[in-house]
């Protein structure tokens, strides 16, 4: 652990700068995060939107210091506000620190799949209690309980005392990915990763959940990071947004920039795969190809290998971020004014005015 | 689970019938009868077969032999000691048996857990290589071939414990007869235990506690260790089996005064009751440890006792 | 993969000039410029793994040495396994290659020197003045012999029973399931000492008592894949269109269960061969004049604290053919599915 002092403005939680991360394979070098900057101001909500493989939940992992042996960060720091007076720079932590300071106390994480995250052979109540009872935070064991049975209230579980003594495959998924979420309460973190926390579940659960986890993050003013690949969830739960695609950020700007006046084609392209609410549309358009293999990464902007809008300047080089405003920045090379003003999809223009005016009827 | 229970007993019952009926025919048809080798008249063999009950119709003497199979009664002796009940001759040497073999599992599976922990939390390097490899040598060399390479090692060149039993010092000459019968049980346990510890080790509700910011330890001993001995259970029928199959040779060199031995002598002689009744032993061993296994597994396991239970 | 020049250099940003904003749109460009190779066969996968494992591929190395001194050493010793020759009983072995280790003294005297023969008998000899070299060797031929024709029966055997069951399903498969279960509550060892007990102890003997209990496994296998494929449709249609749906399941089933038959064979090898050498050292196994590993040992166990090369050389050989075989089944079975467990 390095003893230098990391300067954070004070409202800023966390800072990550030129993350870049590859993992050794036995067939090569896969680059899964290639200079990826962003921030998290505390009580806000980031939501990191990409397809599977676009380096999303590795970022998350490089934040907690969940990386597999054979994954390596090979430049950039991850900048986290530990205390009102002490920053660390994440990359640069051993496992003590992270197991004593960080994982749990200060930050916290929902996985995917609730089915599979909960010790089988361990009542719930105790997997709650463990995180209260390592960090110090509970005097006894007494206090413990009690705390644990208002989370298990607070995260909208029945009968918290019944449940409390319970065993995970007694409880159906969604009651389930409640006592996760509860268990990454227990220790009042600072910082909330959700990672696809819905993906695994039903429908009609989802928004439940959703429901749950913007609730908190108003109770408790927390700082969250929302991974999830589907554009449509993080609509009205995320401040801001940044778009990642083959391990790069390509888009980043608050929800409403990003929603009702995105720059990047590939946020185009997801915004029009989106399926319309209202279901008039005659068909729901797909990116044509797939996502790049890492391990080759492609010259120049990768993803103008699927794009309709692709300059010649995308194959030739990487384009920078551009800023659009203050908060709203997009990396293609047809942001530089030498660049001819392609528009939006006209489709995807007709939504958004659509969606614009659904949204200000509700305000 | 009392269902479940009830229909593990029915099957296990019908198995030790059937064990019982291979028995009787095996005393029925047995090529050397126990008086064959006698110069006997065929009045004289007339009067002892009616005097041990041997000239009733067939179903009657299954009855008979099955009335008193389960009472304990598995005749005399005819050979090693003449006219000696079986079960005086079993008995006493059960007991030296059941200890030998209790001592062995104890130590087997202690040895075996804390070798498999060893094994299973410093993956791939050189703690977890000299646990393989040992395991890999205590599954493969015959309990025999163990047991007298120390008994001419410990005992003959270097004379630390005694060769041979010594029933005033039960204890102490079992040392060596003990250490050569759990190897076996040292290594399967380590090796079930290293696969288990690997796989829970890699799921997903370890992440979890990884992420509460636990220490190394109570993820290790808390989460990883508890489930992954819980399967351990399983195993156990499967080393019953090895630590009697391997009682037969053990005993045998150690001299010790017990069924493994008793059974080899028997058929070394023909003495067919005496096997019957060993064999027979082993076998209501065997199912009850598998019964037992699996009632424990549904007792230990929430996940198997709920289910069980609705 | 055809490889086609790519059509743009690499630039950096500030070398971009006008030309280059050309709106192209989507052109289809190969994404990767190289492909990796081509697959490799599950076989051929599963054998490179097998190499890189250093304790297998030593183990089939020692194996290989073995089975050449097992077919070659009887043929080169000069003597015949039962050639009796009194007063040259419990020679201690002489090996000139290695003379430091066995020199042909037995506490300090010259046996060889004392008798007067001229002879080297590597491993010694037993007390009836046999060759134990010839006799060794001639035991792990036993050895080698049980293993293969338990494990091809084994193989038949379960294979077929499982194909039955699952193929005739219903009734059937009950029964033969209820039978099986009941089998696999009686000790091996029950089994096995029964059998021997009824006939008469010999090879064919423990072959056969092998059999009942060593394909168990195995048929579990075949009989869970057949319940597989026997619904889908391919196998239906054939049905439907009059063909032999066994053979079809057959042909189907076998390969995908390839590697756990080799695995599971692999692991009953040394089973068959501790039964055998089991059984003859307690006294069930092959009888005099022939010799078998388990009944040398047997004997030189006898002699051990006297003639201390009578159980030396059995119990290497033993021991190391068990050590290697089960070091290649390990080997086999993270080779060909580095998750399956032990069965």
């Amino acid at each position: 652990m390095s003893e230098k002092n990391y300067y954070l403005p004070p409202q800023r939680i966390l800072e990550v700068h030129n993350l870049t991360l590859s993992f050794q394979l036995y067939n090569g070098v896969n680059h899964v995060i290639r200079d990826v900057s962003f921030h998290l101001d505390k009580g806000e909500t980031l939501a990191i939107v990409g397809e599977s493989g676009s380096g999303k939940s590795v970022t998350t992992k490089a934040i907690l210091g969940l990386i597999d042996e054979n994954g390596r960060i090979e430049r950039g720091e991850i900048l986290f506000r530990v205390s009102d007076d002490e920053v660390l720079d994440l990359t640069k932590c051993d496992l003590d620190t992270f197991q004593k300071k960080i994982r749990g106390s200060k930050i916290a994480i929902i996985f995917q799949d609730p089915m599979t995250a909960l010790n089988p052979t361990m009542p719930v109540g105790k997997q709650i209690m463990e995180g209260m009872l390592e960090h110090g935070k509970v005097k006894s064991k007494a206090e413990a309980k009690r705390r644990s049975l208002a989370l298990l209230e607070e995260v909208g579980i029945d009968q918290p005392n019944k449940r409390f003594k319970q065993y995970p495959h007694q409880l159906s998924g969604g009651m389930r990915q409640r006592v996760v979420i509860a268990i990454a309460l227990a220790c009042e973190p600072d910082l909330l990763i959700a990672d696809e926390p819905t993906t695994a579940l039903d429908v009609t659960i989802q928004a439940q959940i959703l429901d749950l986890i913007k609730d908190i993050q108003k109770r408790l003013n927390i700082s969250i990071i929302f991974i999830t690949h589907d554009l449509g969830v993080v609509a009205n739960m995320a401040d801001r947004v940044a778009v990642m695609y083959a391990g790069k950020i390509v888009e980043e700007g608050l929800a409403d920039e990003v929603f009702y006046a995105p720059v990047h084609p590939y946020t185009w392209g997801l915004l029009s795969s989106l399926p319309s609410i209202k279901g008039t549309d005659r068909h729901i358009y797909s990116i044509p190809g797939s996502p790049p293999n890492l391990i080759f990464p492609p010259q120049g902007d990768a993803f103008a290998y699927r794009s309709e809008y692709a300059l010649v300047a995308d194959f030739e080089s990487d384009p920078p971020m551009f800023e659009v405003s203050k908060t709203h920045k997009a990396a293609t090379w047809l942001l530089d004014k030498r660049a001819p003003k392609l528009k939006m999809p006209h489709l995807l223009k007709e939504r958004i005015e659509a969606m614009k005016k659904e949204h200000g009827s509700h305000e | 689970m009392v269902k479940y229970v009830l229909k593990r007993l029915f099957w296990a019952l019908v198995t030790v019938l059937l064990i019982l009926f291979i028995l009787f025919l095996l005393l029925e048809f047995m090529p050397g009868s126990p008086f064959n080798e006698e110069k006997l008249t065929v009045d004289q063999i007339r009067i002892l077969k009616e005097h041990y009950g041997l000239d009733k119709p067939f179903f009657e003497k299954f009855w008979i032999f099955l009335v008193n199979a389960t009472k304990g009664d598995f005749g005399i002796s005819y050979n090693l000691q003449k006219n000696m009940k079986v079960s005086q001759i079993v008995m006493p040497r059960l007991w030296v048996s059941v200890r030998l073999g209790l001592q062995a599992i104890g130590l087997g599976s202690v040895m075996g857990v804390i070798l498999g922990v060893i094994s299973g939390s410093n993956q791939n390097n050189w703690k977890d290589s000299v646990a393989t490899i040992m395991a890999v040598v205590g599954v493969s060399i015959p309990s025999f071939v163990f047991a007298l390479t120390l008994s001419f090692l410990l005992g003959y060149k270097i004379p630390i414990f005694s060769m041979i039993y010594q029933a005033n010092h039960p204890f102490a000459s079992t040392i060596l007869p003990t250490i050569s019968l759990s190897l076996f049980t040292m290594a399967q346990v380590t090796r079930f235990l290293r696969t288990e510890l690997v796989e829970v080790m890699d799921s997903e509700y370890i992440r979890l506690a990884t992420v509460k910011g636990l220490s190394r330890i109570k993820i290790l001993f808390k989460h990883g260790f508890r489930n992954a001995l819980i399967s351990v259970v399983t195993i156990f029928g499967p080393l019953v089996v090895n630590v009697l199959t391997g009682s037969l040779v053990i005993e045998k060199i150690f001299s010790i005064p017990g069924i493994g031995g008793l059974l080899v002598l028997a058929i070394q002689s023909s003495d067919y009751n005496i096997i019957v009744m060993v064999t027979f032993i082993y076998s209501v061993l065997y199912i009850a440890v598998n019964l037992l296994v699996d009632v424990l597994y549904g007792v230990i396991d929430p996940r198997i006792r709920v289910s069980k239970g609705a | 993969m055809s490889e086609k020049e790519f059509p743009y250099p690499l630039k950096s940003p500030e070398d971009l000039v006008k030309e280059d904003f050309k709106h192209v749109g989507y052109l289809n460009l190969p994404q990767q410029e190289m492909i990796q190779g081509t697959g490799i066969s599950n076989l051929k996968d599963a054998w490179l793994r097998f190499c890189k494992n250093k304790g297998a591929l030593v183990g089939l190395i020692i194996i290989l040495i073995i089975l050449f001194w097992a077919i070659i050493g009887p043929m080169i010793s000069g003597y015949r396994y039962d050639l009796v020759h009194k007063g040259w009983n419990n020679l201690p072995p002489k090996m000139p290659a290695l003379s430091f280790l066995f020199d042909g003294t037995e506490r300090g005297v010259d046996i060889y020197a004392k008798i007067g023969v001229e002879q080297n008998f590597w491993f010694g000899t037993d007390e009836l003045g046999r060759d134990l070299f010839t006799r060794v060797w001639e035991g792990t031929r036993v050895s080698f012999i049980i293993a293969f024709v338990a494990v091809i029966i084994d193989m038949l055997f379960g294979v077929t029973y499982g194909m039955i069951s699952g193929y005739f399903g219903g009734v059937v498969d009950m029964v033969m399931q209820r039978i099986l279960e009941i089998i696999n509550g009686i000790p091996n060892l029950v089994v096995v000492t029964l059998f021997v007990l009824v006939f008469k102890p010999g090879m064919l003997t423990i072959i056969l008592s092998l059999m009942i209990t060593g394909w168990i496994n195995m048929s579990r296998v075949v009989r869970s894949q057949v319940l597989k494929y026997k619904e889908q449709e391919f196998v239906l249609a054939a049905k439907v269109l009059g063909a032999n749906g066994f053979m079809i399941l057959l042909k189907e089933v076998l390969p995908n269960i390839l590697g756990q038959m080799i695995v599971m064979t692999m692991f009953s090898i040394p089973n068959a061969i501790f039964y055998e050498a089991f059984l003859a050292f307690v006294g069930l196994g092959l009888r005099e004049p022939f010799a078998s590993l388990g009944s040398l040992i047997n004997k030189g166990y006898n002699s051990m604290l006297t003639h201390m090369h009578l159980l030396l050389f059995p119990v290497i050989v033993l021991a190391l053919l068990m050590l290697c075989f089960n070091l290649i089944a390990d080997g086999l079975r993270d080779a060909f599915d580095p998750k399956m467990k032990g069965f």
